[in-house]
Formats: C-alpha cells, structure tokens, sequence
C-alpha cells in the first residue's frame, strides 16, 4: 500500500513538472555560483568610471567565495522551491476531493502524509546532488578542487535546513482545508524560523546554523552546531507527528 | 448487512442526522431519498469512514464501523457525489497502477481488471486520455468503475446517475441491476423514476431522520391514493371551489388547465366529479383515473415533514 502511495507521489511530481523544474532550478544554482563567484570581481572592475583605488581593494576570487555563494544560493532558492513544492500537496488532495476517494479505499492516513514526504525529501536530496555535483565541477575548472568529502557533509547539513522547512510546510497543508490557508500556513512557518534565526543566542540553536557549521568543515574552522543539529531534527520529526495524528483525526 | 442506529451528527448549529436509523438487507438495492440537505451525503460519509457521528452507531456486514481494528473499506466501495481524480493520470492508469494495488492486485491481475471496468463503464475509447479533461459525466463513469474494482460486497452510490445523460444513465441503472443479489448497494438519488426503475427497498429521509422505510411496492400500496387527473380547454372557473369544499377529497392541485385531485372514495368521487364537470359545462379534455408515482410518496411525505 505504501509502495503504492510512494509511486503515485513520485509519478504525480514528475509529470507536472514539478520535479523538473526543482532539479533545473538547483542544477542552475550549481553552476552559477561558482560562476558568479570568479566573474563578480571582475564585472565590478570592469565598471567605467569606477572611483579610483577601488579596483585595487577588490579581493581576487577564491574556492571559499565559490562555496560561500553556493551555500547562500542553495539555501535561499532551496527553502523557496522546497516551501511551494510542498504546501499545497495535503490541502490540495481535500480541496480537489481526491482525498475523500482516496480515504474510502484501505490506507492509513499516516501512510498518506508519509508518503508525500519521503516524496520531498528524496526529491530535495536528489537536487542537492545535482546541485553539489555541478558546483564541485564548476570550482574545481574555474578555481581548484574542493574538499570532497566535507562539500558533502556541508550537503547533509543543506539536507537537513531544507527538511526542516520541507516538514513544516508539509505540517501546514496537513492542518489547512484549503491551498490558500496553506500557503499562508507555510510562509508563516518560514517567517517564523526566520525570526528566530536572526536574534542572537537563540540563532545558535537554530537550523540556520548548521550552514556555518557545514562551512567551517570545509574549511578546516572549529564551529559545530549539535544542538542545532537535534532542534532540527526534532522539528522535523514533531511536525511530522504532529501533521500524521492531525490527519488520522481529521474529517474530510 | 448495512444497519445505522440513531445516528446524530452536528455541524455547528445543524443537525445533519437527527437519531437517523436504517436497515438494508444483503442483496437489496436500496434507495436513499430525501431533498437537499436531508442527510444522505452526511450518512455516507459516516459509513465510508470520512466523518464521526457525534453518537449513534453502524454497521457494515456486521462489523461495527470506526472501531479500533474494524477496517471496514476492503468491504466497500464508494461513489462520491462529485468523483474527484488526478488530472494528469489516465483511466487506465488510475485503475490499473493506483487503485487496484491498495486492494492488493497487481500486474495481469489489476490490467484486466482495469480494462474490463473500463469496457462496462464504457470509456475503453478513453482509456489512455487524461482524467483532467473528462466531462462531469465521464468522471462519474470513471467514479462507479473506482468503486467496482475489488468486487466489493457493499457499494454506497451517493447519485450516481445525477450528471449523466438519458443513454448514459440506463447504462449504469442496467450495470445496477445485474450487481442485485450480489452485491448490497445503498443508493441516495434525487431522481425518483430512477429508484422505482432498479431500487427494491425505499427510505426516505428529511431533517436528518428517516420518514418511512419499506419495499418500494409496498410503499405505493401504502401510500397509494386515488387520484384523478382532469384536463380542460379553458379551466375551472368555480368548480375548483366546489371540488375542494368536498368532503371526499383530500388534496387538489392545479398546474395550467389541469387538476389532480386526490380522494378517499373512488366510487363517489367518480360519480360526483363527472356529474359536477358536466353541471358546470366545463369543456373537459380529459378525465383519468391514475395511479400514484413514487414521486407523489415522496412530495407528500416531506412536505408534510416540512
């Protein structure tokens, strides 16, 4: 039943482009970050009329620029594309009726919302891939090879920051009877993370962190964000509870 | 093989189901009338597992439904109102790939099964089209060939004729017809010629509670009531006065230049009503005894109610 579940998932992001359009969009962050990391210096000095002195004071790009702007690009245009990925996917299947067909037929409703999460996620996973591998080509042609195996850790981090939005975007359409009140859901939930993230102290704590985690293995620095780490995991694994129990208890 | 017990259910200030009780027996067709709002889609809901009652308990092939571990939906198949797909997917696929394997069949299996329902409901020309661009009446097809999959013992059809065209409509009442004996199908309908056409067992609800609950041709002995039909050229001026003041009649209603006028006493009523029509040198087209449909039943019990 839940193989079912998944193919229909898989098959649905598929033939509405949805998946598509998220693997280009991160192939596309992939390449251009590198890109823009070599060439911003250089479109800056090639300014006319720049003051003088100014082009002197413009640092010559490195590796570090190159996974400084792949993580910044990944991480906003990540949480933008995994946020409309996933917020209409419960409410719409209510708003449509499909649910109500679907809940006659024998499946769990936990299935139902389980199901379109591992959806997200492999799909956030496999885009991240992407992502990694055309940044990882791109740095290693225009500046020098990466670290491998920490770009890679850096991901998982990456995975896990989008997961967390993944999930409480995914909560929001649980909890919503409409794709409307969905969507508003969901970017409550952004901005609210958001929030959080950016007053000091308590940004420690938060899934924000673990970028400069990430980056600091990269580039052999002593951050860690372990508990970071498990407030992470723990909204991950709450929101998804709480969207499963939610559903379970749900008239449709 | 279907049994709801004082089912109540409120939605705010409604009551959707007021102590609503039913019986249907394995094997029947039993239709489920009542107007808008009467608490058929709300019932339906309950006993496919979509909503809670507030109190009240039912029964599906004597498993007592939202109980812990009483699974009741591999026993049932269900028509919506308004059968909703995914538009991207074909009939095809939606029946071989998505529904047939939550009922456990697969491969060869789930193929020829698709095909066939899809033979029956007739849309195998539209088998590899997108659901997304199917008229109400494709996807109603679509909805009954969805319910039908696993051979379900119990279906619950909530109208499902109601956005089909006359042709299209005999297909699926015919399709009704040959499940009888098999299969117990409860089916809630506005459409009254459909359900004296294949229903064998009639209930009829208003206001969240059942009126009265019967064989359908017992229904119509019981409530049968003389009745004549009269039709002229120019209307009835002063006789209608007459007609209704008699204390033999119990109901007369007007539309255009025909009357019906309902009686208690055949014999008089003939004599009296053929003798006052000619007295008052009406131009009478017609004068016809006729037997009450199940659409009379219906009007009188729920305005009564009302």
């Amino acid at each position: 039943m839940f193989r079912t579940l998944l193919a229909k998932e898989f098959r649905e992001q598929w033939r509405t482009w949805k998946m598509i359009v998220f693997m280009a969009v991160f192939l596309i962050t992939g390449i251009i970050s590198p890109v823009l990391a070599k060439y911003t210096p250089e479109l800056l000095k090639s300014i006319p009329n720049l003051p003088a002195g100014l082009a002197g004071i413009i640092p010559t790009p490195t590796m570090a620029d190159s996974v400084a702007q792949y993580l910044k690009n990944t991480e906003q245009f990540g949480v933008l594309l995994v946020v409309l990925l996933t917020m209409g996917v419960m409410a719409q299947e209510k708003e449509r009726g499909t649910a109500a067909m679907l809940l006659t037929k024998p499946v769990s409703r936990s299935a139902v919302v389980l199901a379109k999460w591992l959806t997200g996620m492999t799909i956030v996973l496999a885009g991240l891939l992407v992502d990694g591998l055309a940044c990882l080509a791109y740095t290693v042609v225009l500046f020098e090879p990466l670290p491998f195996g920490t770009f890679w850790i850096l991901n998982l981090f990456l995975f896990v920051f989008l997961g967390v939005y993944l999930t409480v975007a995914l909560m929001a359409s649980t909890l919503a009877r409409t794709q409307a009140i969905a969507a508003a859901g969901a970017f409550g939930g952004l901005i609210v993370l958001i929030i959080l993230g950016s007053i000091p102290r308590v940004s420690d704590y938060m899934p924000g962190q673990l970028m400069a985690w990430g980056n600091s293995l990269v580039f052999k620095g002593d951050v860690t964000a372990w508990p970071a780490l498990g407030v992470a995991a723990g909204i991950i694994v709450l929101a998804l509870a709480f969207a499963c129990l939610r559903f379970e208890r749900e008239e449709i | 093989m279907i049994r709801i017990e004082n089912l109540v259910k409120t939605y705010g200030s409604v009551r959707a189901l007021d102590g609503l009780s039913l019986e249907v027996e394995p094997g029947v067709v039993y239709g489920f009338l009542g107007p808008n709002g009467a608490g058929k889609t709300t019932s339906m809901r309950i006993l496919s597992g979509l909503a809670r009652p507030d109190s009240g308990r039912t029964w599906i092939l004597d498993k007592e439904t939202g109980q812990p571990g009483a699974d009741i939906r591999s026993l049932i198949g269900v028509l919506p109102e308004e059968p909703a797909f995914y538009g991207w997917m074909t009939p095809r696929e939606y029946l071989r790939d998505f529904v047939a394997p939550l009922y456990n069949l697969r491969g060869a299996v789930a193929a020829r099964r698709a095909d066939e329902l899809l033979e029956i409901v007739g849309l195998n020309e539209a088998a590899n089209r997108r659901i997304g661009g199917f008229s109400r009446g494709m996807r109603q097809r679509m909805g009954l060939a969805q319910a039908l999959v696993h051979h379900p013992p119990v279906l619950l059809l909530d109208e499902p004729v109601s956005a089909l065209d006359p042709a299209g409509r005999k297909e699926v009442l015919d399709l009704i017809d040959t499940l009888r004996g098999d299969t117990t199908i409860l089916l809630s309908t506005h459409i009254l010629a459909d359900v004296e056409r294949v229903c064998d067992v009639v209930g009829i609800i208003a206001r969240g509670r059942m009126l009265v609950q019967a064989r359908r041709d017992d229904l119509l002995a019981r409530y049968v009531t003389p009745l004549f039909e009269i039709e002229t050229d120019n209307g009835f001026g002063a006789w209608l006065e007459w007609v209704k003041g008699q204390d033999f009649v119990t109901n007369v209603t007007v539309l255009e230049h025909t009357a019906r006028v309902l009686v208690k006493d055949v014999s008089r009523a003939r004599k009296a009503l053929l003798g006052s029509l000619a007295g008052q040198a009406l131009s009478v087209r017609r004068f016809e005894m006729v037997h009450p449909s199940l659409e009379d039943v219906f009007l009188r019990l729920t305005e009564k109610e009302a």
